[in-house]
């Protein structure tokens, strides 16, 4: 019975969005107010018909149906409650049913909070969310529909996959699809733009916001699938150039580039037609992303085909927005104009500059994770294209990016100083040059390119500091005068500085945890010690317990450093019996400040002792947490009053206005 | 994220190989200088039924089979290149996680710096067609009926931004 409401749900949203997809746009063209406003009800009508679907799926998770052969596959009586929740999107069918749902927010939030958005370009921005729509719906009904009922009921499910049986995995996919889902703004608007053949400057002030929420949901999921694979899949890799990770990272560089080409549209209406041309690309990478992941054809070209109909409903689907897109986009972007000049130094030259290399590392990502595939249903030749690809080709690409990176803001608008920044960074190139110089001094030329990796995040981070240093203007004033500054400088400003300064964060963890991380690789009997890093681990013996849906097998180790217990760490294996016994390693970690003890389980051996990985990450917590930085960086620029979603008040706007 | 590489792992399992580790203890070689290149080149080696795995990280019993003739290889006396070499020679080019330069790789190791040119030539284009034509007026100035017509529209839709 809810199964089924489910379904009604779902084909009701399908039909509301069909409205939605043509007479917003008959409405804009004919200038019929009441056929655009009819938007603003659909998109909310939409919103809570998929809330409803969703609620039934969930239902039916978190009540064990296993008539529902969508919750027969994916879940069991036994698993935590929470588990049961997440499964509802840890699947094919349900993870879509959540990227509608997201979608639909998407377009109610529009539909809500547009209020400013002149009528016409609201209208057609609800309509082209709506063909997106449309396409999912049908996608969702035709091929996978997760309210699938089964003619003979079992007793009991098939379980979730142990794997996804985790916090962190539980959270990963609705982050993803919130940065996936939130470019379909940025594309909506785009596509409107187009249509309508007008563009301003106020147009991307209305997209930034959108495209900061999506940019910082997509940068914390990146981030926590990273870390995700770091701790459980037991080896204690944090990237893999897996093509699956490469379908996250497109979307998240093309993303950058456009929030970075949308300022300079928004302050200098400039760099229009590229503008559009990225929220277009940045959007179709995500449905690359989404559908590539979900389709499997990246695992292999023949996977594609044991599925035809949804492949083929892919395959159209990826043709018609993105071929359609861009086909409206040759058509239509010669009628924009461009506008605002500038000098080959200045603001916009290293915004430039910024979407060159961003795009091109995109591009290069782009065609290392699909050339293989080409390649075989061209030739039939079979390579590989893995991370010593990917790090000799896009690791290259990015060290310009980020010398560049301090220049950036300090430089003027439409004409600036190159050797005047220079001089203001001379603070942060000395800073730079110390660390580089102390690195060398210390390691020799054991690790090459160490010193000059933590020579750039240094530059990063001071050069970010310098920033802030030189609006707040350090030198001549009062620690009261420095304070009332600091409050009153545009949040966005220090959104910059802090997202800037998170990068160099990101890169001194690299550049730690990869060059100076040790491993032992060692089989230890009880009471035995092993030693990493002046840290002593003393095996204590092993322990068996029952967890809710599976047995576990746990090694105690007491770890101590010089002399003194600092702490325990129990890494186990876990068996799930519900999926044929099927085990998965849960890695223990012991954090020190930002560095980690890392140590996962091996095979027993016959003589009593067991295999053991243990690794000692220094600096490695740094990575996540220059992620996390870089989004609080995105969440200060989308507090600024100027992008704040709703009406500035009269006042302050007329003192904002002048303040650019 | 890497959702498939679980998959793979799972497929691995339920086809009955037990999980194991990645390299393991008797795997390892008793002279540090061998064992340190060894696992240089298992980094650059594909475990062919992951998807996407060096056989240095994968758990799967082939990878353990090509990380112990890698290290026979090397106790024989083959340098890393005849090593390498001997793996392709067996297991052809799919083996190799960065693509040897030919033919068939040549439009992808051409790709980056072709595109970063492409982009650079594309700005300059745009940069010279621009400062070739007449400057493009700065932003018309408002008539004096224009100006009132603003300031009212202003005065009565003070909300918009």
């Amino acid at each position: 019975m809810i199964a089924e409401l489910g379904q009604y749900a779902l084909i009701l949203a399908l039909a509301l969005a069909l409205i939605q997809s043509w007479s917003p746009v008959m409405g804009a063209r004919k200038g019929d107010m009441a056929l655009m406003k009819l938007a603003d009800s659909t998109a909310l009508a939409q919103f809570a018909f998929v809330a409803l679907a969703f609620g039934a799926l969930t239902f039916c998770y978190v009540t064990s149906d296993f008539s529902v052969a969508n919750v027969f596959e994916n879940s069991h009586s036994q698993m935590p409650l929470i588990y049961k929740f997440t499964s509802v999107w840890g699947n094919h069918e349900g993870s879509m049913l959540l990227w509608v749902l997201i979608l639909a927010i998407f377009g109610a939030l529009v539909a809500v909070f547009g209020v400013n958005l002149p009528g016409s370009l609201k209208a057609n921005v609800l309509a082209v969310q709506s063909w997106i729509a449309s396409a999912f719906y049908l996608f969702i009904l035709f091929t996978s529909n997760p309210f699938r009922r089964l003619a003979e009921v079992p007793v009991e499910g098939r379980d979730l996959n142990p794997i996804l049986q985790d916090f962190g995995l539980a959270v990963h996919p609705p982050m993803l699809y919130l940065g996936y889902v939130g470019f379909s703004i940025a594309f909506s608007f785009a596509v409107a733009a187009l249509i309508e053949g007008r563009i301003d400057a106020a147009w991307a002030r209305w997209v930034r916001p959108w495209t900061l929420l999506a940019w910082m949901c997509l940068t914390l999921g990146i981030a926590m699938g990273s870390y995700w694979a770091y701790y459980e899949l037991g080896w204690g890799g944090f990237w893999f150039w897996d093509p699956v990770e490469n379908a996250s990272l497109m979307p998240w560089l093309a993303g950058t580039a456009l929030l970075h080409s949308a300022v300079v549209m928004e302050k200098r209406n400039s760099l229009k037609v590229w503008t559009i041309l990225l929220a277009i690309l940045t959007f179709s990478l995500s449905l690359i992303g989404t559908f590539l992941v979900r389709s499997g054809v990246l695992t292999s070209v023949h996977t594609f085909s044991n599925d035809p109909a949804r492949g083929l409903f892919i395959l159209i689907i990826l043709i018609v927005f993105i071929g359609g897109s861009l086909s409206l986009f040759a058509w239509r972007a010669p009628l924009l104009k461009q506008g605002g000049l500038f000098a080959p130094i200045s603001r916009e030259a290293a915004l430039v500059f910024n979407n060159l290399f961003l795009a091109t590392a995109c591009a290069t990502v782009f065609v290392g994770t699909l050339y293989p595939l080409v390649l075989e249903m061209l030739t039939g030749d079979k390579i590989s294209v893995g991370a010593p690809f990917f790090n000799l080709t896009f690791g290259p690409l990015f060290v310009p990016l980020l010398v560049a990176v301090p220049f950036g803001p300090l430089l003027a608008w439409k004409r600036g100083d190159l050797y005047g920044v220079a001089q203001r960074l001379l603070a942060a190139c000395a800073i730079a040059m110390v660390g580089l110089a102390a690195t060398f001094a210390f390691e020799g030329t054991k690790a090459v390119f160490a010193p000059f990796g933590i020579g750039l995040a240094l530059f990063v981070m001071a050069g970010a500091v310098t920033d802030i240093a030189e609006r707040l203007d350090l030198r001549s004033m009062s620690l009261e005068i420095i304070g009332r500054r600091a409050a009153g400088l545009p949040r966005s400003a220090w959104g910059t500085a802090v997202a800037h300064f998170a990068l160099g964060i990101t890169l001194l963890g690299l550049v730690f945890a990869t060059n100076w991380g040790s491993e032992r690789i060692i089989a230890l009997k009880p009471t035995q010690t092993v030693s990493i890093s002046g840290y002593d681990l003393t095996f204590d013996g092993m322990t068996s317990r029952n967890g809710s849906n599976y047995r576990e097998t746990a090694a105690r180790f007491t770890v101590r450093k010089g002399g003194a217990v600092i702490g325990v760490m129990e890494p186990s294996k876990r068996v799930f019996p519900s999926r044929d016994g099927m085990s998965t390693t849960e890695a223990a970690l012991l954090t020190r400040g930002v560095s980690q003890l890392y140590l996962s389980l091996g095979d027993s051996n016959a003589d009593g002792s067991i295999a053991l990985r243990l690794y000692h990450k220094p600096l490695v917590l740094l990575i996540w947490l220059g992620a996390l930085v870089m989004a609080l960086g995105g969440a200060l620029s989308l507090s600024d009053r100027r992008l704040r979603i709703g009406a500035p008040k009269p006042a302050s706007r007329m003192l904002a206005q002048p303040a650019e | 994220m890497v959702w498939s590489v679980r998959f793979l792992l799972v497929i691995l399992a339920l086809l009955g190989a037990t999980p194991l580790h990645a390299v393991q203890v008797d795997e390892i070689l008793p002279d540090p200088a061998l064992e340190s290149r060894a696992r240089d080149i298992s980094g650059e080696l594909r475990c062919m039924v992951c998807q996407n795995q060096s056989i240095d990280d994968s758990e799967a019993p082939l990878a353990r089979d090509l990380r112990l003739l890698v290290r026979e290889r090397l106790k024989a006396g083959d340098s890393d290149t005849q090593v390498v070499d001997f793996m392709v020679a067996r297991y052809g080019e799919f083996v190799l996680l960065k693509p040897r330069v030919n033919w068939h790789t040549a439009i992808l190791w051409a790709a980056p710096l072709t595109i970063l040119f492409i982009g650079l030539f594309a700005i300059g284009f745009s940069v010279l067609r621009r400062s070739a034509g007449t400057p493009l007026p700065e932003v018309a100035q408002l008539s004096e009926g224009e100006r009132r017509k603003l300031n009212a529209i202003q005065r009565s839709q003070p909300d918009e931004a």
